[in-house]
C-alpha cells in the first residue's frame, strides 16, 4: 500500500449506478457506431484480428480506418487490465501503489509548459509619499533543461507532490528530436527520487529511455518490479480519432511491460460535447478504445485510466480549467475508472490565471478541493501552472504545496472513535468547572503531533499590501539551496557511457 | 535540595502543569507533583517567596516567552504555563499578604464593557496577566461602566483592562474612562483596551492610557504604566 498521498475513505459519488452503466453502455455504443477513426494500421490490423470490423478511407492526405470496435474486445482489454498498478521510485519509500479499490489520492507536477515564471523581489518608490515598497516583478522566460532541473529538484523538497511529471518543456539550442527524450528523462531522474511520469517524443529515445531507467534500477527484472519511469502517451485526439504514431508509442510502450497512462483531453464545446453526458460518453470511449489497444498489444500491461476532460472557453475556444463542469467531468471519469476497477488519473490544479493572485488561488482551490473527493488515484497538473498549461511558476508550486496539504488534511479520515468518549466526557467536564472554560490547554498534544494543521505559512506583516508571493519567494529559494540528491556517481558514469545523446553539461560529477 | 525544587517549578511551569493531575506537553507526568504541590513543599522548606517568584515562577514564564518567541511554544503553551503559575500564586498568597506584599506587580480589574458578551480575549489577557504576576479581578462580561470603577476604588487596583469585541459596544469603554474621571480616580488607575475592533487610535480618542493588539502587548504596556509611576 502506497505511503504517500491521501486516503479519501469515502469518495464522493456524483454518478448513481444506472448513470455510470448509462455511460458505460453509451461509449460501447460509441466505440460500434460511428466507431473510431484510426491512422495506424498495425492498430488496425490488431483491432481487426480481435473481431473488429473495418473500412478503409481517407482523411486529407493521409490513409485511415473506421474500426468498429465490438463490446467484447473493451470486456477482454478490461477483464486483463490488472487493477493494481506500481509507480516506482528511486526512493522506495516514494513508491505509488495503486489497487482496484484503493482510495488513496496522489498528487503530481504535469503538462510541458514552455514557458517558466522568474519572480524577482524589486523595490519601488512611491511617486506620491516617497515610500519604498518591495512588489514582485515577473519575468516569463522559455523553458530549457535547467529549469526541468529545477523542477524536479523543488518537488523532491515539496512535502505534498507524490510523482514527478515532466512540466518544462526544453527549447534549448542543442536540444534535438535525437536527444530531447534521454535529456529529459536523466534530468528528471537526477533531481528527484519520486516516481517520474513523462511522455515520450520520439519512439527512437524509447530503448534508450529504458535502458538509462534498467541502469538506475539495476536490471531489467528490477525495473519491472519498480518502475521508475511511467509513460504518457495521448494516443487519442478528440473526437475518437487514434493517432498514427502514438499509437505506435503505445503499442510499443505496452509490449515493454511499463506502466502507461491512457491520455485523453477532449474539450467540451469543441472537441467533445460540453454537456456532461455526452462529454464522458465520448471521453470514456476514448479511454476505453486506448486501453482496448494497450491490452492487445501485451494483455496484462500495467495500464491507467488517464482521462483529461476540459472545457472549451466560449470567447476564444482556449481550454478552461477553474470551471464547475471541469470538475464535473473529472470526478465522473474516477468514478468511470473505479467502476472498471482501473487506476485512475485525473485533474486538477491548473489555473486560467496567468500570474500567481487571487484568480489563481480561486480557480486553484476549487479544483483541488472538488476533484479529489472522487479519489481519482493521480492527480496532475498540480503545482505551479499557471495561463491554462502554457506557464510554469515555482513560487506557485510552492503555495500549491500549502494547499494541496490542506485538501490532504480536509480528505483524511474521521478520528471519532468509541474509546475515547470518555475521554472526551472528563475534558469537557473539567473545562466546564473551570474558571475561564478554555480548552486552550486540551490543544498541546495534537500541536506536538502535528495534528493541527498549521496556518498560512507565506502571510506578510503588511497592512495595505499582500506580501504572500514574495513570502513564498523567499521559501522556493531557501528549497533550492538544498543539495540535490544525484544518481550514485558510479551510475551517473555507467549512463553517461551507454546512453549516446546526454549533454554532458547534465552529470552533476564532471562539474 | 531548595534549588531541586526551584529548578522542578520551572520545569512544570515549562510543562503547564497546575497540579499533579494535569498532564505535561511530554508524556509520563500524570501522579507527578505540580507547581501547587512544588510551591508549598518549597515553603514547606523554608524558601521565601521572594526566590519561589522571581527564580521559580517568573523565571518559567520568562522561558516559556522565550519559546513562544522562538516558534517552539503556542498560545496554548503560554495560556497552560499561566495557569500554572496561578495555581503556583494562589498556594503562595496568604504567605504574600503575611509578609505585607501586594501580591505581584500591581492589582488589574479586567472586565468585558456592558452589553458585550464576547470573554475569550479578556480571559486570555486576564490568564497571562496572572502569569505574568498581576493580581487580577475578573469580573467578567457585561459589565456596567460604574460598575467598573466602583470594584476599581475597592480593590484600590492599579490599572483596570476592557475588552470589547463588537463595533457597537467598543463606545462603552469611554464611560469607564468618563467615569474615572468624574471621581477623579483617572491619576491612580489607568485604562487598558483590547479587543478586535478598537485601535491605538480609538484608545486615545477616548482617553484611554494604552491599547493592547494582543495579550502579550496588554502584559507589556501594563508593565510599562506601573513602572512610569502612573499609579498610586
Amino acid at each position: 500500500m502506497s505511503q504517500r498521498g491521501v486516503d479519501v475513505t469515502k469518495p464522493y459519488e456524483r454518478l448513481n449506478r444506472e448513470q455510470i452503466e448509462l455511460v458505460h453502455r453509451t461509449s460501447l455504443d460509441l466505440l460500434e457506431n460511428p466507431g473510431i477513426l484510426c491512422y495506424n494500421q498495425e492498430c488496425v490490423t490488431m483491432l481487426e484480428k480481435a473481431g473488429a470490423k473495418v473500412k478503409a478511407t481517407r482523411e486529407g492526405e493521409h490513409d485511415a480506418w473506421w474500426v468498429s470496435i465490438p463490446e467484447k474486445i473493451i470486456k477482454q482489454a478490461l477483464d486483463t487490465a490488472p487493477s493494481k498498478v506500481v509507480l516506482g521510485a528511486r526512493d522506495p519509500e516514494n513508491k505509488i501503489v495503486m489497487e482496484a479499490e484503493g482510495t488513496r489520492v496522489h498528487f503530481g507536477t504535469g503538462s510541458e509548459t514552455n514557458y517558466w515564471l522568474e519572480i524577482e523581489a524589486e523595490t519601488f518608490v512611491s511617486k506620491i509619499d516617497g515610500r519604498e515598497e518591495v512588489f514582485p516583478v515577473m519575468k516569463k522566460n522559455r523553458g530549457n533543461l535547467e529549469y526541468l532541473c529545477r523542477s524536479a529538484h523543488l518537488s523532491e523538497q515539496l512535502e505534498n507532490l507524490d510523482f514527478f511529471l515532466r512540466n518544462v518543456n526544453v527549447q534549448d539550442s542543442d536540444i534535438t528530436g535525437e536527444n530531447k527524450d534521454v535529456n529529459m528523462f536523466f534530468a528528471a531522474l537526477n533531481h528527484t527520487t519520486k516516481p517520474i511520469v513523462s511522455g515520450i517524443s520520439s519512439l527512437d529515445q524509447l530503448e534508450k529511455v529504458i535502458d538509462m531507467a534498467e541502469l538506475i534500477a539495476g536490471g531489467k527484472e528490477e525495473l519491472l518490479k519498480n518502475p521508475l519511469i511511467t509513460f504518457i502517451t495521448s494516443v487519442i485526439k478528440s473526437p475518437l480519432q487514434v493517432v498514427d504514431e502514438t499509437a505506435e508509442k503505445l503499442m510499443a510502450i505496452s509490449r515493454k511491460n511499463l506502466p502507461v497512462i491512457i491520455s485523453t483531453s477532449p474539450q467540451g464545446g469543441s472537441t467533445a460535447p460540453i454537456e456532461e453526458f455526452g462529454m464522458m460518453a465520448q471521453v470514456n470511449a476514448e479511454v476505453l478504445a486506448g486501453i482496448a489497444i494497450n491490452q492487445l498489444s501485451n494483455p496484462g500491461a500495467p495500464v491507467i485510466y488517464g482521462a483529461v476532460p476540459v472545457r472549451a472557453r466560449m470567447d476564444d475556444l482556449h481550454d478552461m480549467y477553474g470551471v464547475p463542469e471541469f470538475c464535473h467531468y473529472n470526478i465522473d471519469c474516477a468514478q468511470m475508472a473505479r467502476y472498471y476497477q482501473v487506476p485512475c488519473y485525473s485533474t486538477a490544479g491548473v489555473a486560467d490565471a496567468k500570474i500567481p493572485g487571487v484568480q489563481a488561488a480561486v480557480e486553484k482551490m476549487f479544483t483541488y478541493t472538488s476533484v479529489p473527493s472522487s479519489a481519482p488515484d493521480l492527480v496532475h497538473y498540480a503545482f505551479g501552472l499557471l495561463d491554462k498549461t502554457q506557464t510554469f511558476s515555482p513560487e506557485q508550486a510552492v503555495l500549491e504545496n500549502h494547499q494541496i496539504g490542506m485538501v490532504k488534511a480536509l480528505y483524511a479520515g474521521s478520528k471519532i472513535e468509541p474509546q475515547d468518549a470518555d475521554r472526551i466526557k472528563s475534558m469537557i467536564g473539567e473545562v466546564m468547572a473551570s474558571p475561564y472554560k478554555l480548552y486552550a490547554r486540551y490543544a498541546r498534544k495534537m500541536l506536538r503531533r502535528g495534528e493541527i494543521f498549521p496556518g498560512f505559512p507565506f502571510e506578510g506583516d503588511s497592512e495595505d499590501q499582500d506580501h504572500t508571493l514574495l513570502v513564498a519567494h523567499e521559501k522556493m529559494k531557501e528549497l533550492e539551496q538544498v543539495e540535490p540528491k544525484y544518481l550514485p556517481e558510479d551510475v551517473c558514469k555507467s549512463i553517461f557511457e551507454k546512453i549516446p545523446g546526454l549533454l554532458p553539461r547534465l552529470n552533476p560529477y564532471s562539474k | 535540595m531548595g534549588d531541586k525544587i526551584i529548578e522542578r517549578i520551572v520545569e512544570n511551569v515549562l510543562q503547564g502543569r497546575r497540579n499533579k493531575d494535569d498532564e505535561g506537553i511530554e508524556e509520563d507526568y500524570i501522579g507527578e507533583p505540580g507547581v501547587a504541590e512544588l510551591v508549598q513543599e518549597a515553603l514547606d522548606n523554608g524558601i521565601d517567596t521572594n526566590t519561589i517568584l522571581l527564580e521559580g515562577l517568573s523565571k518559567g514564564m520568562e522561558q516559556v516567552g522565550e519559546k513562544y518567541e522562538t516558534g517552539e511554544y503556542f498560545i496554548p503553551d503560554m495560556l497552560t504555563a499561566a495557569e500554572a503559575v496561578e495555581a503556583g500564586m494562589t498556594v503562595m498568597e496568604p504567605h504574600l499578604a503575611s509578609e505585607g506584599g501586594s501580591g505581584g506587580k500591581g492589582k488589574v480589574i479586567m472586565a468585558t464593557v456592558e452589553k458585550d458578551l464576547h470573554d475569550i480575549g479578556k480571559n486570555l489577557v486576564s490568564i497571562m496577566l496572572k502569569g505574568a504576576g498581576f493580581n487580577v479581578v475578573d469580573m467578567g462580561i457585561d459589565v456596567p461602566a460604574a460598575r467598573i470603577v466602583e470594584a476599581a476604588e475597592e480593590e484600590n487596583a492599579d490599572l483596570i483592562g476592557l475588552s470589547a469585541l463588537l463595533n457597537t459596544t467598543m463606545t462603552n469603554m469611554e464611560d469607564v474612562v468618563k467615569e474615572l474621571d468624574k471621581k477623579g480616580l483617572h491619576d491612580k488607575v489607568k485604562v487598558i483596551i483590547g479587543g478586535a475592533p478598537t485601535s491605538d487610535d480609538f484608545a486615545a480618542e477616548i482617553g484611554a492610557d494604552g491599547y493592547g493588539k494582543d495579550a502579550f502587548a496588554a502584559i507589556r504596556i501594563a508593565e510599562n504604566l506601573i513602572q512610569a509611576g502612573g499609579t498610586k
